[in-house]
């Protein structure tokens, strides 16, 4: 595939780290909202790279992460029934519930299935018409018109045997708490591109100007990172805080019409509780009244589940950037990606996991 | 019925790090860390204490053992890849050369093999027919023999059509001794060929993707290549085929095997643009993702040309690159200098790879 390589080329992420250190005259912080990007500047090494003084504070954007306990204690007790067929995007699988996860229930006979299309999941409700089949419709704005098109899919086939367990969270309401905290140090942000690219950018521009800070519009190769990072850290510099599009070849500022369509229809908004976090109003989206019929939670009566989180396990603190994963005393002890106390610990665009991964040494490479 | 949290497994020499799954899950059989964890803590144990035992100790993927004043490596694997038929080859293929290339990771001639096939009942005749072709196809490539078998079948829902276990047997010839004891500061990371095609190909039919061209297995016989490279006169130290777990895998057992560090350069790693395309996509990395074709050695740095001119000559060894270096520090540890200069842990996978969400 072209444009990959492209991305991180070499010599073009030289310059534009030259250009950053010739930029920087002070320290920063900057938070990437999205986990995807995370993944990217920890797998290139993209934060050992930066002038020092400038700081890369990892935000809450892994869905699966922030995912709340309860909904994956739900999402359990749902896929443990033998007349269901839960679908679930791969990284969910892994994700420890109270007492157990979506792999053991499927070792225990649990008919688990990985899809990598929403839409595979309705396939399978056509094909299976004596199960009920559920899928796990997670996520920020990127994965909601797909799980959207589910329901409608759903809806238009007359297919009674598919329902939807919804936890999706949203961007902008992040960002406000993230402002909104007493001991916040972000003073710029990398916007998560492919949500814009759903979304648009119009929802950012009332937290530039509220909050006087930066934010840019990024995409997820390193050298789209290195220059989000860079025209973050230019307004800084010049004291201005704009809104702009470091990822035009993906983001136009109205988004897509046709996605906002189909997620206006199925979803509306809603408080939703972050995992490690706790509740943000009106953060989420659930299923609309139009389509209640199609929710899991009230299917199979699972509202009832509440749970509670381990208490060594500071992934509230990780996710909300207050503390790098390493600074938790369970990092790497107690928990680890084989034995994880936290979501962070589990996704690979988990902050916890993707130190555990690419960052256990600090060892230089020899030429 | 005994719950299984209320075993019994204090007798097991470690059983913590069983314990949080009491029972098999898919990640036991993924080649990462919980596969090895069931080897070391479960089968070992249970093993030990015959006369010849210390072999099984070696660990590697095929065992080698004095008999008769021959020096042997035997090994076996079992195949249960779903999907049986994907571009490029089948279960059949793979059945004969993974155990032929298991056996030449030693630096042995294989010889022989034994094909025990477990037959699911309604199985076409003609399927089966097509794969015991295509076995013997691979056999006569090889140059290796089938010289034993075992039929079984079991009932309709009790597998996947067919299950394939080979096992081979080969000659260490004299002088040959290849392992990570050999593994030293300075050798240099050579693999044969580009990676990632297998596991790619096998997902592409398995999950219904298509990614514009076809990505084909790279299934092949690593004999040949094998004994090019120690008639060449190279100093070899060792070498691995990376199947399950990919590059990433094979380079941390052996880095943990020898007690030394690796670095690789992760732009000199060899990906067809097609793989780099598809993992792109599907959120994983194509050092993980496995080979059926390839090998990494372990070489003495003064012969790396040499490797290399060797494998560039050979029709399994198309595309060779050097990848990386031993080093002394971090010691069981590898690490990759990243393209844009940056430097991460490449770790041994947990369990398979789970693709991402966004």
């Amino acid at each position: 595939m072209k444009y990959l390589d492209e991305f991180s080329d070499p010599e073009l992420a030289g310059r534009l780290l030259e250009e950053i250190r010739h930029t920087v005259t002070q320290p920063w912080g900057i938070m990437e909202v999205c986990g995807g990007q995370t993944h990217t500047i920890i797998r290139n090494g993209i934060d050992q790279l930066l002038p020092d003084g400038v700081e890369l504070i990892h935000g809450p954007g892994c869905p699966v992460c922030v995912t709340p306990l309860e909904t994956i204690d739900r999402a359990l007790a749902i896929a443990a029934r033998p007349d269901v067929i839960f679908c679930s995007f791969g990284d969910m699988i892994r994700v420890p519930g109270s007492s157990t996860d979506l792999f053991r229930i499927k070792s225990e006979g649990g008919d688990i299935r990985i899809v990598y299309s929403p839409l595979d999941a309705v396939k399978l409700a056509q094909a299976n018409p004596n199960k009920q089949v559920v899928f796990f419709g997670i996520g920020f704005e990127t994965t909601a018109p797909a799980n959207a098109m589910t329901v409608t899919l759903a809806k238009q086939m007359g297919l009674d045997n598919f329902s939807l367990l919804v936890s999706h969270v949203l961007v902008p309401p992040a960002i406000r708490a993230i402002m909104d905290s007493p001991s916040r140090r972000v003073q710029g942000f990398l916007a998560a591109g492919h949500v814009c690219t759903v979304m648009g950018m119009s929802e950012y521009v009332p937290l530039v100007e509220q909050y006087h800070v930066p934010i840019v519009v990024t995409g997820f190769e390193p050298l789209d990172v290195l220059e989000g990072i860079r025209r973050v850290l230019v307004q800084l510099e010049e004291g201005r805080a704009d809104l702009e599009n470091a990822y035009p070849r993906a983001v136009q500022p109205e988004g897509n019409p046709a996605a906002q369509a189909v997620v206006r229809d199925v979803f509306t908004t809603c408080d939703r509780a972050w995992r490690g976090i706790g509740t943000i109003p009106q953060s989420g989206w659930k299923l609309s009244d139009a389509y209640a019929d199609f929710d899991a939670e009230l299917r199979f009566e699972v509202t009832d589940i509440v749970a509670e989180e381990s208490g060594l396990c500071r992934s509230g603190e990780v996710l909300q950037g207050l503390i790098k994963p390493f600074d938790c005393e369970a990092f790497g002890k107690e928990c680890t990606p084989r034995m994880p106390l936290g979501a962070p610990m589990v996704s690979s665009e988990g902050a916890c996991a993707v130190y555990y991964q690419f960052r256990r040494i600090a060892a230089p490479v020899s030429a | 019925m005994s719950d299984p949290g209320h075993l019994d497994l204090e007798s097991w020499s470690c059983p913590l790090p069983l314990r949080d799954h009491p029972s098999i899950i898919m990640g036991h059989g993924g080649g990462g860390r919980l596969s090895a964890e069931l080897i070391e803590h479960l089968f070992l144990p249970a093993f030990a204490g015959t006369a010849n035992a210390d072999a099984l100790q070696q660990l590697g993927d095929a065992a080698v053992f004095t008999l008769g004043g021959a020096r042997l490596a035997f090994s076996t694997d079992s195949y249960v890849v779903r999907p049986r038929f994907f571009p490029g080859g089948n279960i059949g293929d793979l059945a004969v050369n993974g155990t032929v290339n298991d056996v030449s990771m030693t630096g042995a001639r294989p010889f022989a093999l034994s094909v025990g096939v477990v037959l699911e009942e309604g199985l076409a005749i003609e399927e089966l027919g097509r794969i015991a072709d295509t076995m013997g196809g691979a056999a006569r490539r090889a140059g290796v023999s089938i010289v034993t078998g075992d039929t079984k079948v079991v009932d309709s829902g009790h597998g996947d059509g067919i299950y394939i276990n080979t096992a081979g047997i080969g000659l260490v010839p004299e002088g040959v001794d290849l392992g990570p004891h050999r593994v030293r500061p300075g050798d240099a990371v050579i693999v044969s060929g580009p990676i990632g095609m297998h596991g790619i190909a096998v997902m592409s039919v398995r999950e219904g993707l298509e990614f514009g061209s076809e990505i084909v297995t790279d299934s092949a016989p690593l004999n040949g290549l094998v004994a090019a490279l120690l008639d060449s006169g190279a100093d070899v130290h060792m070498m691995r085929d990376p199947t399950r777990g990919g590059v990433a895998a094979t380079l941390n057992e052996i880095a943990h095997a020898s007690g030394t560090g690796v670095e690789i350069v992760e732009r000199a790693v060899p990906v067809p643009d097609d793989v780099r395309a598809a993992c792109g996509f599907l959120g994983l990395d194509p050092l993980y993702v496995a080979n059926e074709g390839k090998l990494v050695a372990f070489v003495a740095g003064d012969d790396a040309d040499l490797v290399l001119q060797t494998m560039l000559t050979h029709e399994y060894g198309a595309g060779a690159a050097r990848i990386g270096t031993v080093v002394a520090d971090h010691p069981g540890v590898v690490v990759a200098r990243t393209g844009i200069g940056g430097t991460r842990v490449v770790d041994l996978p947990l369990a398979e790879q789970l693709p991402r969400i966004c």
